[in-house]
Protein backbone atom coordinates (compact mmCIF):
# COMPACT_ATOMS: atom_id res chain seq x y z
CA UNK A 1 0.00 0.00 0.00
CA UNK A 2 1.40 3.92 -1.03
CA UNK A 3 0.36 6.82 -1.84
CA UNK A 4 2.18 8.92 -4.41
CA UNK A 5 2.71 12.89 -3.98
CA UNK A 6 1.33 14.60 -7.51
CA UNK A 7 2.10 18.37 -5.72
CA UNK A 8 3.35 18.83 -1.98
CA UNK A 9 2.19 22.22 -1.52
CA UNK A 10 4.49 24.84 -0.20
CA UNK A 11 5.67 22.86 2.72
CA UNK A 12 4.83 19.34 3.63
CA UNK A 13 6.95 17.23 6.14
CA UNK A 14 6.52 13.53 7.74
CA UNK A 15 5.61 14.09 11.29
CA UNK A 16 4.99 11.73 14.45
CA UNK A 17 5.63 12.03 18.39
CA UNK A 18 9.31 12.57 18.11
CA UNK A 19 12.22 11.82 19.43
CA UNK A 20 11.83 11.88 22.90
CA UNK A 21 14.65 10.83 25.22
CA UNK A 22 17.66 12.24 23.00
CA UNK A 23 18.15 15.69 23.94
CA UNK A 24 21.34 14.74 26.15
CA UNK A 25 22.71 14.11 22.85
CA UNK A 26 22.05 17.25 20.78
CA UNK A 27 19.24 15.54 19.36
CA UNK A 28 15.84 17.70 19.51
CA UNK A 29 12.56 16.57 19.74
CA UNK A 30 10.81 17.58 16.58
CA UNK A 31 7.41 15.80 15.41
CA UNK A 32 3.97 17.14 14.60
CA UNK A 33 3.88 21.13 15.39
CA UNK A 34 0.07 20.72 16.50
CA UNK A 35 0.23 17.41 18.13
CA UNK A 36 -3.37 17.56 19.01
CA UNK A 37 -4.51 17.51 15.75
CA UNK A 38 -2.16 15.02 14.72
CA UNK A 39 -3.27 12.61 17.68
CA UNK A 40 -6.86 13.18 16.45
CA UNK A 41 -6.32 12.46 12.94
CA UNK A 42 -4.25 9.18 13.86
CA UNK A 43 -7.59 8.30 16.20
CA UNK A 44 -9.70 9.06 13.48
CA UNK A 45 -8.55 5.93 11.45
CA UNK A 46 -7.83 3.59 14.16
CA UNK A 47 -4.18 4.26 14.06
CA UNK A 48 -1.46 4.48 17.31
CA UNK A 49 -1.07 7.87 18.51
CA UNK A 50 2.32 7.70 17.56
CA UNK A 51 2.20 6.61 13.99
CA UNK A 52 3.54 8.98 11.25
CA UNK A 53 1.33 11.58 9.60
CA UNK A 54 1.84 14.25 6.63
CA UNK A 55 1.89 17.97 8.19
CA UNK A 56 0.86 20.09 5.23
CA UNK A 57 1.41 24.04 5.54
CA UNK A 58 -1.01 26.19 3.78
CA UNK A 59 -2.12 22.96 1.80
CA UNK A 60 -1.63 22.24 -1.81
CA UNK A 61 -1.11 18.80 -1.48
CA UNK A 62 -1.87 16.21 -3.72
CA UNK A 63 -1.70 12.63 -3.75
CA UNK A 64 -2.83 9.28 -5.59
CA UNK A 65 -4.05 6.36 -3.57
CA UNK A 66 -2.37 3.19 -4.81
CA UNK A 67 -4.63 1.18 -2.54
CA UNK A 68 -7.70 1.60 -0.88
CA UNK A 69 -6.89 4.05 1.75
CA UNK A 70 -9.09 5.19 4.91
CA UNK A 71 -7.97 8.67 5.24
CA UNK A 72 -8.28 11.94 6.92
CA UNK A 73 -7.65 15.53 7.63
CA UNK A 74 -7.45 17.46 10.92
CA UNK A 75 -5.89 20.74 11.80
CA UNK A 76 -6.61 24.00 9.15
CA UNK A 77 -9.19 22.85 7.31
CA UNK A 78 -8.82 22.69 3.21
CA UNK A 79 -11.30 23.00 0.95
CA UNK A 80 -11.48 19.19 -0.88
CA UNK A 81 -10.43 17.84 2.17
CA UNK A 82 -12.32 14.51 4.50
CA UNK A 83 -12.11 17.39 7.03
CA UNK A 84 -12.37 15.19 10.87
CA UNK A 85 -14.38 12.77 9.10
CA UNK A 86 -12.53 9.50 8.14
CA UNK A 87 -13.50 8.79 4.44
CA UNK A 88 -12.20 5.82 1.91
CA UNK A 89 -9.96 7.18 -0.81
CA UNK A 90 -10.49 4.45 -3.46
CA UNK A 91 -7.01 3.04 -5.53
CA UNK A 92 -6.16 5.31 -8.00
CA UNK A 93 -8.44 8.42 -6.67
CA UNK A 94 -7.12 11.29 -5.84
CA UNK A 95 -7.23 13.71 -2.77
CA UNK A 96 -6.14 17.49 -3.54
CA UNK A 97 -6.15 20.19 -0.23
CA UNK A 98 -7.16 23.84 -1.34
CA UNK A 99 -5.70 26.27 0.96
CA UNK A 100 -7.24 26.64 4.34
CA UNK A 101 -9.08 29.91 5.02
CA UNK A 102 -7.75 29.65 9.04
CA UNK A 103 -4.61 28.05 10.82
CA UNK A 104 -1.92 26.97 8.93
CA UNK A 105 -1.34 23.06 9.14
CA UNK A 106 -3.44 20.22 8.53
CA UNK A 107 -2.87 16.90 9.25
CA UNK A 108 -3.28 13.72 6.75
CA UNK A 109 -3.84 10.56 8.60
CA UNK A 110 -3.71 7.79 6.71
CA UNK A 111 -4.82 4.04 8.25
CA UNK A 112 -1.65 2.41 8.88
CA UNK A 113 0.65 5.30 8.86
CA UNK A 114 3.23 6.63 6.81
CA UNK A 115 5.82 3.86 6.70
CA UNK A 116 8.71 5.46 5.79
CA UNK A 117 12.21 4.18 7.41
CA UNK A 118 12.38 5.45 11.09
CA UNK A 119 16.01 7.95 11.76
CA UNK A 120 16.90 7.13 15.69
CA UNK A 121 13.36 6.11 16.54
CA UNK A 122 10.95 8.60 14.70
CA UNK A 123 9.66 9.65 11.17
CA UNK A 124 9.42 13.27 11.89
CA UNK A 125 11.64 15.56 9.49
CA UNK A 126 13.52 18.15 12.13
CA UNK A 127 14.15 21.11 9.85
CA UNK A 128 16.26 22.65 11.94
CA UNK A 129 18.63 19.31 12.95
CA UNK A 130 18.44 18.26 9.07
CA UNK A 131 17.00 14.43 10.82
CA UNK A 132 14.57 12.49 9.79
CA UNK A 133 12.90 12.11 6.00
CA UNK A 134 13.50 14.14 3.82
CA UNK A 135 11.10 17.08 3.00
CA UNK A 136 7.79 15.73 1.16
CA UNK A 137 8.08 16.25 -3.03
CA UNK A 138 6.03 15.50 -6.49
CA UNK A 139 7.02 12.09 -7.17
CA UNK A 140 7.30 11.00 -3.60
CA UNK A 141 5.69 7.32 -3.43
CA UNK A 142 4.98 6.78 0.76
CA UNK A 143 4.52 3.50 1.72
CA UNK A 144 2.00 2.89 4.02
CA UNK A 145 1.53 0.49 7.25
CA UNK A 146 -0.61 -2.42 7.90
CA UNK A 147 -3.39 -1.42 10.35
CA UNK A 148 -2.53 -1.54 13.61
CA UNK A 149 -6.13 -1.49 16.00
CA UNK A 150 -9.69 -1.72 15.20
CA UNK A 151 -11.30 0.96 13.78
CA UNK A 152 -12.92 3.51 16.36
CA UNK A 153 -16.16 3.48 14.38
CA UNK A 154 -15.98 7.53 14.82
CA UNK A 155 -17.85 9.42 11.96
CA UNK A 156 -17.02 12.27 12.81
CA UNK A 157 -14.98 14.57 15.45
CA UNK A 158 -16.31 17.88 16.81
CA UNK A 159 -13.34 20.29 17.43
CA UNK A 160 -13.29 24.12 16.29
CA UNK A 161 -11.25 25.32 13.85
CA UNK A 162 -7.86 27.08 14.67
CA UNK A 163 -8.35 30.92 15.09
CA UNK A 164 -9.21 33.40 12.50
CA UNK A 165 -8.37 36.68 13.98
CA UNK A 166 -6.32 36.80 17.40
CA UNK A 167 -5.30 33.77 19.89
CA UNK A 168 -5.41 34.39 23.45
CA UNK A 169 -2.20 31.70 24.79
CA UNK A 170 -1.26 31.24 28.34
CA UNK A 171 1.49 32.12 29.46
CA UNK A 172 3.81 30.79 32.82
CA UNK A 173 6.78 32.33 34.16
CA UNK A 174 10.20 31.17 32.88
CA UNK A 175 13.05 30.11 34.62
CA UNK A 176 14.87 34.33 33.30
CA UNK A 177 11.29 36.17 34.08
CA UNK A 178 13.59 37.98 36.86
CA UNK A 179 15.95 39.25 33.79
CA UNK A 180 12.74 41.48 32.77
CA UNK A 181 11.36 42.37 36.17
CA UNK A 182 7.69 43.13 36.46
CA UNK A 183 7.87 45.86 34.20
CA UNK A 184 9.01 43.24 31.89
CA UNK A 185 6.10 40.66 32.54
CA UNK A 186 3.47 43.39 32.52
CA UNK A 187 4.99 44.13 28.79
CA UNK A 188 4.98 40.52 27.60
CA UNK A 189 1.30 40.14 28.67
CA UNK A 190 -0.22 42.87 28.22
CA UNK A 191 0.30 43.97 24.56
CA UNK A 192 -0.81 41.73 20.92
CA UNK A 193 2.23 40.35 19.43
CA UNK A 194 2.02 39.92 16.04
CA UNK A 195 3.38 36.60 13.98
CA UNK A 196 5.91 37.49 11.54
CA UNK A 197 6.61 35.89 8.29
CA UNK A 198 10.47 34.94 9.51
CA UNK A 199 8.26 31.77 11.35
CA UNK A 200 8.77 27.75 10.66
CA UNK A 201 8.70 25.03 12.70
CA UNK A 202 11.39 26.36 14.81
CA UNK A 203 9.77 28.98 16.05
CA UNK A 204 7.08 32.09 15.91
CA UNK A 205 9.06 34.91 16.01
CA UNK A 206 6.86 38.09 17.16
CA UNK A 207 6.68 41.23 16.64
CA UNK A 208 5.80 44.26 18.69
CA UNK A 209 7.22 46.35 21.22
CA UNK A 210 10.88 45.26 22.25
CA UNK A 211 11.17 43.58 26.11
CA UNK A 212 13.78 45.29 28.18
CA UNK A 213 15.93 43.68 30.14
CA UNK A 214 17.18 44.91 33.61
CA UNK A 215 20.45 43.26 33.19
CA UNK A 216 23.23 43.13 30.87
CA UNK A 217 25.57 40.15 30.10
CA UNK A 218 25.79 36.92 28.84
CA UNK A 219 23.39 33.67 30.11
CA UNK A 220 25.56 30.27 29.65
CA UNK A 221 23.55 27.61 27.19
CA UNK A 222 20.72 26.01 28.96
CA UNK A 223 18.25 23.43 28.23
CA UNK A 224 14.46 24.64 26.75
CA UNK A 225 11.68 22.87 25.97
CA UNK A 226 8.88 23.84 23.49
CA UNK A 227 6.45 26.61 24.26
CA UNK A 228 9.71 28.63 25.42
CA UNK A 229 9.63 32.44 24.70
CA UNK A 230 13.06 33.18 24.18
CA UNK A 231 14.22 36.89 24.11
CA UNK A 232 17.02 37.66 21.83
CA UNK A 233 18.84 41.42 21.97
CA UNK A 234 16.38 42.55 19.77
CA UNK A 235 13.90 42.40 22.60
CA UNK A 236 11.45 41.04 20.41
CA UNK A 237 10.63 37.07 21.54
CA UNK A 238 10.74 33.84 19.75
CA UNK A 239 8.03 31.22 20.80
CA UNK A 240 9.88 27.82 20.12
CA UNK A 241 7.37 25.18 18.28
CA UNK A 242 8.66 21.58 17.61
CA UNK A 243 12.26 21.95 15.93
CA UNK A 244 13.65 24.39 18.31
CA UNK A 245 17.14 24.59 19.41
CA UNK A 246 18.37 21.53 22.57
CA UNK A 247 19.96 24.98 24.17
CA UNK A 248 20.24 28.36 23.61
CA UNK A 249 21.85 31.28 25.13
CA UNK A 250 18.86 33.91 25.64
CA UNK A 251 16.82 34.32 28.76
CA UNK A 252 13.58 32.54 28.59
CA UNK A 253 10.87 35.00 29.94
CA UNK A 254 8.03 32.59 29.91
CA UNK A 255 6.38 29.97 28.81
CA UNK A 256 3.30 29.19 26.34
CA UNK A 257 1.63 26.00 28.53
CA UNK A 258 2.16 22.87 26.72
CA UNK A 259 -1.83 22.71 25.46
CA UNK A 260 -1.85 26.29 24.03
CA UNK A 261 1.26 25.65 22.34
CA UNK A 262 -0.63 23.52 19.91
CA UNK A 263 -2.90 26.09 18.77
CA UNK A 264 0.28 28.50 18.69
CA UNK A 265 1.15 26.34 16.30
CA UNK A 266 -1.57 27.35 13.85
CA UNK A 267 -0.90 30.94 13.77
CA UNK A 268 -0.03 32.55 10.78
CA UNK A 269 2.10 35.37 9.59
CA UNK A 270 0.21 38.58 10.53
CA UNK A 271 -2.15 37.29 12.89
CA UNK A 272 -2.05 38.76 16.30
CA UNK A 273 -0.99 36.80 19.74
CA UNK A 274 -1.72 37.60 22.84
CA UNK A 275 0.13 36.02 26.05
CA UNK A 276 -2.41 35.60 29.21
CA UNK A 277 -0.94 34.97 32.72
CA UNK A 278 -1.87 31.45 33.04
CA UNK B 1 20.43 23.37 43.75
CA UNK B 2 18.18 26.05 43.00
CA UNK B 3 14.84 25.35 40.87
CA UNK B 4 14.34 27.33 38.07
CA UNK B 5 10.21 27.02 36.38
CA UNK B 6 10.06 26.04 32.85
CA UNK B 7 6.50 26.17 32.16
CA UNK B 8 4.03 23.38 32.29
CA UNK B 9 5.58 20.68 31.03
CA UNK B 10 9.17 21.39 32.37
CA UNK B 11 11.58 21.61 35.36
CA UNK B 12 15.20 23.63 35.55
CA UNK B 13 17.69 22.83 37.79
CA UNK B 14 20.21 25.48 38.39
CA UNK B 15 23.69 24.39 39.89
CA UNK B 16 26.59 25.99 40.91
CA UNK B 17 29.32 25.19 37.96
CA UNK B 18 30.09 22.37 35.12
CA UNK B 19 31.21 19.63 38.34
CA UNK B 20 27.85 19.97 39.60
CA UNK B 21 26.13 19.29 36.00
CA UNK B 22 27.57 16.36 35.40
CA UNK B 23 27.12 14.93 38.99
CA UNK B 24 23.34 15.88 39.05
CA UNK B 25 22.74 14.86 35.45
CA UNK B 26 24.54 11.49 36.48
CA UNK B 27 21.99 10.58 38.69
CA UNK B 28 19.07 11.58 36.99
CA UNK B 29 20.15 10.07 33.94
CA UNK B 30 20.93 6.92 35.83
CA UNK B 31 17.30 6.61 37.95
CA UNK B 32 15.08 9.18 36.08
CA UNK B 33 12.03 10.08 37.53
CA UNK B 34 8.91 8.51 36.82
CA UNK B 35 7.28 11.01 33.73
CA UNK B 36 10.65 12.65 32.90
CA UNK B 37 11.14 12.13 29.11
CA UNK B 38 14.82 14.26 28.79
CA UNK B 39 16.83 15.21 31.09
CA UNK B 40 19.12 18.00 29.33
CA UNK B 41 22.48 18.96 30.97
CA UNK B 42 23.89 22.44 30.03
CA UNK B 43 26.62 24.83 31.01
CA UNK B 44 25.01 25.63 34.67
CA UNK B 45 21.57 23.84 34.39
CA UNK B 46 19.78 20.41 34.12
CA UNK B 47 16.50 20.75 32.27
CA UNK B 48 13.85 17.63 33.55
CA UNK B 49 11.09 17.38 30.59
CA UNK B 50 8.18 15.77 31.56
CA UNK B 51 4.98 14.23 30.09
CA UNK B 52 2.52 15.89 31.65
CA UNK B 53 0.02 13.21 31.50
CA UNK B 54 2.09 11.06 33.48
CA UNK B 55 3.22 12.67 35.96
CA UNK B 56 3.60 16.40 38.19
CA UNK B 57 6.03 19.21 38.39
CA UNK B 58 5.80 18.88 42.18
CA UNK B 59 6.18 15.22 41.81
CA UNK B 60 9.65 15.53 40.11
CA UNK B 61 10.85 18.73 42.18
CA UNK B 62 10.59 16.41 44.90
CA UNK B 63 12.69 13.36 42.93
CA UNK B 64 15.04 15.97 42.33
CA UNK B 65 15.68 17.14 46.13
CA UNK B 66 15.39 13.80 46.97
CA UNK B 67 18.68 12.95 44.20
CA UNK B 68 22.08 12.49 45.33
CA UNK B 69 24.59 13.86 42.55
CA UNK B 70 27.08 11.14 41.71
CA UNK B 71 30.10 13.05 41.99
CA UNK B 72 32.85 11.96 39.91
CA UNK B 73 30.81 9.54 37.65
CA UNK B 74 32.73 11.40 34.44
CA UNK B 75 36.16 9.92 35.27
CA UNK B 76 34.99 6.21 34.73
CA UNK B 77 35.00 4.69 31.81
CA UNK B 78 37.00 3.96 28.70
CA UNK B 79 38.19 7.40 27.03
CA UNK B 80 37.46 7.63 23.65
CA UNK B 81 40.68 8.89 20.86
CA UNK B 82 39.93 10.92 18.11
CA UNK B 83 43.15 11.63 16.46
CA UNK B 84 43.34 14.91 14.91
CA UNK B 85 45.51 16.76 11.86
CA UNK B 86 46.51 20.41 13.89
CA UNK B 87 46.47 22.22 10.78
CA UNK B 88 43.14 24.25 11.63
CA UNK B 89 43.00 27.67 10.09
CA UNK B 90 42.60 29.51 13.60
CA UNK B 91 45.58 27.35 15.20
CA UNK B 92 47.91 30.38 14.74
CA UNK B 93 45.41 33.39 16.01
CA UNK B 94 44.06 30.64 18.95
CA UNK B 95 47.77 29.85 20.00
CA UNK B 96 48.44 33.78 20.24
CA UNK B 97 45.22 34.65 22.21
CA UNK B 98 46.46 31.84 24.84
CA UNK B 99 49.93 33.25 24.83
CA UNK B 100 51.19 29.94 23.23
CA UNK B 101 52.93 28.68 20.43
CA UNK B 102 50.94 26.68 18.10
CA UNK B 103 53.39 23.83 19.29
CA UNK B 104 52.17 24.50 23.34
CA UNK B 105 49.15 24.65 22.01
CA UNK B 106 48.95 21.47 20.56
CA UNK B 107 50.75 19.77 23.39
CA UNK B 108 48.43 21.23 25.73
CA UNK B 109 45.42 19.92 23.87
CA UNK B 110 46.36 16.23 24.12
CA UNK B 111 48.15 16.40 27.35
CA UNK B 112 45.23 15.29 29.50
CA UNK B 113 41.78 13.68 28.84
CA UNK B 114 38.80 16.01 27.85
CA UNK B 115 35.33 15.00 29.38
CA UNK B 116 31.68 15.78 27.43
CA UNK B 117 30.30 18.39 29.91
CA UNK B 118 27.48 18.26 27.09
CA UNK B 119 25.89 18.66 24.15
CA UNK B 120 24.24 20.34 21.61
CA UNK B 121 24.02 23.39 18.84
CA UNK B 122 23.69 19.92 16.57
CA UNK B 123 22.85 16.60 16.95
CA UNK B 124 26.40 14.74 18.32
CA UNK B 125 27.81 18.29 19.38
CA UNK B 126 29.62 17.90 22.25
CA UNK B 127 30.90 20.35 24.75
CA UNK B 128 34.43 19.12 25.73
CA UNK B 129 36.08 20.52 29.36
CA UNK B 130 39.42 19.80 30.32
CA UNK B 131 39.77 19.78 34.22
CA UNK B 132 42.63 22.23 34.98
CA UNK B 133 43.30 22.99 31.51
CA UNK B 134 42.93 26.99 31.82
CA UNK B 135 41.22 27.31 28.43
CA UNK B 136 40.26 31.12 27.84
CA UNK B 137 39.16 31.63 23.99
CA UNK B 138 37.26 34.20 22.29
CA UNK B 139 35.13 33.28 19.82
CA UNK B 140 35.93 34.75 16.65
CA UNK B 141 34.12 37.94 15.95
CA UNK B 142 32.96 36.84 12.35
CA UNK B 143 31.35 33.70 12.64
CA UNK B 144 31.68 31.45 9.69
CA UNK B 145 28.84 30.66 7.37
CA UNK B 146 30.53 27.25 6.30
CA UNK B 147 32.83 24.62 9.27
CA UNK B 148 33.74 21.49 7.25
CA UNK B 149 32.63 18.32 9.46
CA UNK B 150 34.70 17.51 11.56
CA UNK B 151 36.80 20.32 12.61
CA UNK B 152 37.99 20.59 15.83
CA UNK B 153 37.90 24.00 17.24
CA UNK B 154 38.16 26.00 20.95
CA UNK B 155 35.33 28.62 22.21
CA UNK B 156 35.75 29.82 25.84
CA UNK B 157 36.56 27.19 28.17
CA UNK B 158 35.09 24.29 25.57
CA UNK B 159 36.42 22.45 23.09
CA UNK B 160 34.59 20.74 20.61
CA UNK B 161 34.41 18.74 17.11
CA UNK B 162 31.52 19.92 14.19
CA UNK B 163 29.46 16.53 13.84
CA UNK B 164 28.69 17.68 10.15
CA UNK B 165 29.33 21.08 8.10
CA UNK B 166 27.47 23.78 9.71
CA UNK B 167 27.96 27.91 10.30
CA UNK B 168 30.23 28.39 13.66
CA UNK B 169 32.05 30.86 15.64
CA UNK B 170 34.82 28.78 17.55
CA UNK B 171 38.42 28.93 16.71
CA UNK B 172 39.27 25.79 14.16
CA UNK B 173 42.53 24.06 15.37
CA UNK B 174 42.49 20.77 13.50
CA UNK B 175 40.20 18.27 12.18
CA UNK B 176 39.45 14.53 12.70
CA UNK B 177 38.54 11.84 10.39
CA UNK B 178 36.56 10.01 12.74
CA UNK B 179 32.80 10.89 12.62
CA UNK B 180 31.30 11.93 15.82
CA UNK B 181 27.86 11.75 14.90
CA UNK B 182 26.80 9.21 12.07
CA UNK B 183 23.72 7.40 11.44
CA UNK B 184 24.99 4.37 10.02
CA UNK B 185 26.39 3.73 13.38
CA UNK B 186 24.38 2.93 16.75
CA UNK B 187 24.95 4.73 18.44
CA UNK B 188 24.74 7.23 16.26
CA UNK B 189 26.26 9.98 18.61
CA UNK B 190 29.96 9.19 19.71
CA UNK B 191 29.75 11.65 22.30
CA UNK B 192 27.62 12.09 25.05
CA UNK B 193 27.42 13.75 28.22
CA UNK B 194 30.24 12.16 30.86
CA UNK B 195 32.18 10.46 28.11
CA UNK B 196 35.72 10.82 28.65
CA UNK B 197 38.00 12.23 25.21
CA UNK B 198 41.43 12.18 24.46
CA UNK B 199 42.55 14.05 21.59
CA UNK B 200 45.87 12.76 19.97
CA UNK B 201 48.38 14.19 17.19
CA UNK B 202 47.71 12.51 13.75
CA UNK B 203 50.84 11.48 11.91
Amino acid sequence: MSLTVLAPGPLTTVQDEGRPGQAALGIGRSGAADRASARLANRLVGNPLDAAVLEVTLGGLAVRAEADLLVVTTGARCPGSPHDAPTLLRAGAELRLGAPAAGLRTYLAVRGGIAVPPVLGSRATDVLAGLGPAVVAAGDVLPVGAPAAPLPGVDLAAVPDPAVGDLTAAVLPGPRADWFGPAGWSALTGQRWTVTSESNRVGLRLDGVPLERLRAGELPSEGMVRGALQVPPSGTPVLFLADHPVTGGYPVIGYVTDADVDRCAQLRPGQGLRLRAG
Amino acid sequence: MRLLPSGSAALLVEVDGLDDVLALYAALAGAPPEGVVDVVPAARTVLLVTDPARTTLDAVAAAVRRTTPVAGAERSGDAVELPVHYDGADLADAAELLGLTPGQLVERHTSAAWTVAFCGFAPGFGYLVQPGGGWDVPRRATPRTKVPPGSVALAGEFSGVYPRESPGGWQLIGRTDVAVFDLARDPAALLRPGTRVRFVAAS
